[in-house]
């Protein structure tokens, strides 16, 4: 397959990644993949996932700990600090199961899809991707999800569908962030096709071995690595195929400083940050970053003759 | 009398030593990983919210003063303000030292493209005269109005420190409007008190019909 030539991906790297030793403490906490699910319902503490495929080491450094991702988290709907969403999201954001997913717009078969239809063992991979925050620090994570395309066929879009929207769930009670005139909620987020159905493109369900913890957008959210972290919107509740640029949170916020694609790139500053550079959470040097976050192998002809100065 | 000087009232090295503590807080908690997964840019953000506070409490000295009458306080204003000089150093050290360790390329273009930066190093640099007249030699040889007239630099330090604050914050401006509300307090009771003198003094200041003579 033409993604596994990306020259990161070492043979070496994707056996190794199964030993990892915080997987292994959570396996064993974990209650087992059936009970996964009563897990996330009942104390919103993640429980281990089975049965996914391997497929994909898409960066060559060591995963950030779990422990950093699960507690440096931007996910303003439990508050804006970096510790709030670890803090607040497991207490306020349950029940979360049961949980549907409800897709519509230029599609020939709108409806729902429910979070235990995309868990599944047989279309779930584990795929470790750099994840880099338009705020100039960046994490590596071993997502676990289904690749967004496979969901979306079966909605079957029509050729009226150029984008796809995703909205965020609305509930100030599990939510108690929405209830602050921070953002304009509930938050959302687009992709236009092409970059919406492209292989790398994640709907991700769980990382290191287990569910998303709430900090983190359970039960599911979007992953798309070669874009700034604020695109991959957390807790989805509805894909909306459309024929026209959505609107999209941040870029409403301000449309100078965040813009519809905010693809990954060192030469586009920021209004507060330079893109040249970020840290790595846990390194003390910081490093240059990659265009297109590294990815551009395989996403670069997504934007051919394209200004990205313009379109950032 | 010069005995006198150097012995050190009490209240002044209690709060030399209370003013130390979030620099303490800050070291410990850096050695035992209290500050989270990005220690680097929570100590910077920390140091800053830190200056910024010490400057306030050294702007809020004379109204309190005045209000209460507690004039002891009169004593702690220099090294409280010392301690907001102390603190915003320590914010630039880790900024340039911590977060861009000495990229001067990085640091030169971050300060003329990016405004809050901008602003923050205008306000540390209307600071440094401040603090380098800060000894009792120093404003002895501006002369008691030159010196005042030069520290009230500060009026405008406070405005662009929360004016940088702000602006470094992509959404919920909650903090640095608390801070901002804070300084603009404490500005406008001193606009108010040299309006209110400027009016007081009035009636005593009589003016002839045909203007004021000249001398």
């Amino acid at each position: 397959m033409l993604l596994r030539q990306a020259s990161d991906i070492r043979p070496s790297e994707i056996t190794d990644r199964s030993l990892y030793l915080d997987r292994r403490r959570f396996l064993s906490v974990g209650i087992g993949a059936a009970a996964g699910l009563v897990g996330l319902a009942g104390t919103a503490r993640a429980a281990a996932l089975t049965g996914y495929r391997k497929t994909m080491v898409l960066a060559k450094d060591a995963p950030t700990p779990f422990k950093d991702i699960t507690t440096y988290n931007n996910f303003y709907e439990f508050g804006t600090g970096k510790s709030d969403p670890s803090r607040y999201a497991p207490k306020y954001f349950k029940p979360i199961l049961p949980w549907t997913v409800t897709v519509e717009g230029e599609c020939a078969k709108p409806g729902t899809i429910g979070y235990e239809d995309i868990a599944k063992p047989a279309l779930m991979e584990e795929r470790i991707y750099r994840h880099r925050c338009v705020e100039a620090w960046s994490m590596v994570i071993p997502w676990i999800g289904v690749p967004l395309a496979t969901i979306l066929k079966r909605f079957e879009p029509t050729a009226k569908a150029k984008f796809v929207q995703f909205v965020t769930l609305m509930d100030p009670k599990r939510m108690p962030g929405e209830m602050m005139p921070i953002l304009d909620w509930p938050y959302r987020e687009g992709l236009r096709m092409d970059e919406a159905m492209h292989p790398l493109t994640l709907l991700a369900v769980g990382l290191y071995g287990q569910t998303l913890l709430p900090q983190n957008g359970a039960p599911l959210r979007l992953v798309v690595p070669w874009k700034y972290g604020f695109k991959s919107i957390k807790s989805i509740v509805k894909i909306r195929f459309v024929e026209t640029q959505p609107k999209t949170t941040w870029t409403t916020e301000d449309p100078q400083e965040y813009g519809f694609y905010s693809n990954v790139n060192p030469h586009v500053s920021n209004t507060r940050w330079s893109q040249e550079t970020e840290r790595r959470i846990g390194d003390f040097f910081r490093r240059k970053t990659l265009m297109f976050n590294g990815y551009g192998d395989q996403v670069a002809h997504l934007y051919a003759g394209m200004d990205l100065r313009k379109y950032f | 009398m010069a005995a006198k000087r150097l012995a050190v009232p009490p209240l002044k090295a209690a709060v030399f030593l209370l003013c130390l503590v979030p620099l303490f807080w800050l070291v410990w908690q850096g050695f035992y990983g209290g500050l989270g997964a990005n220690p680097i840019q929570a100590l910077e953000r920390r140091l800053g919210v830190w200056a910024l506070r010490f400057l306030l409490i050294a702007l809020a000295v004379t109204p309190v003063r005045q209000m209460t009458g507690w004039s002891a306080l009169a004593r702690l204003r220099r090294m409280l303000g010392l301690f907001a000089f102390f603190y915003v150093t320590l914010h630039l050290l880790s900024y340039v030292g911590l977060d861009e360790f000495f990229d001067w390329h990085a640091i030169g273009r971050d300060i003329l493209k990016r405004t809050f930066i901008t602003v923050g190093m205008a306000a540390f640099a209307l600071l440094i005269p401040l603090a380098v007249t800060s000894t009792d030699r120093m404003a002895r040889r501006l002369g008691g109005r030159r010196w005042r007239l030069l520290h009230r630099a500060v009026y405008g330090v406070a405005p662009l420190a929360v004016v940088h604050y702000w602006m470094m914050i992509k959404a919920d401006h909650v903090e640095p409007f608390l801070y901002g509300l804070i300084a603009l307090l404490l500005l406008s009771w001193r606009v108010n008190k040299s309006l209110t003198a400027r009016r007081g003094r009035g009636p005593k200041i009589s003016i002839p019909a045909g203007g004021p003579a000249r001398p």
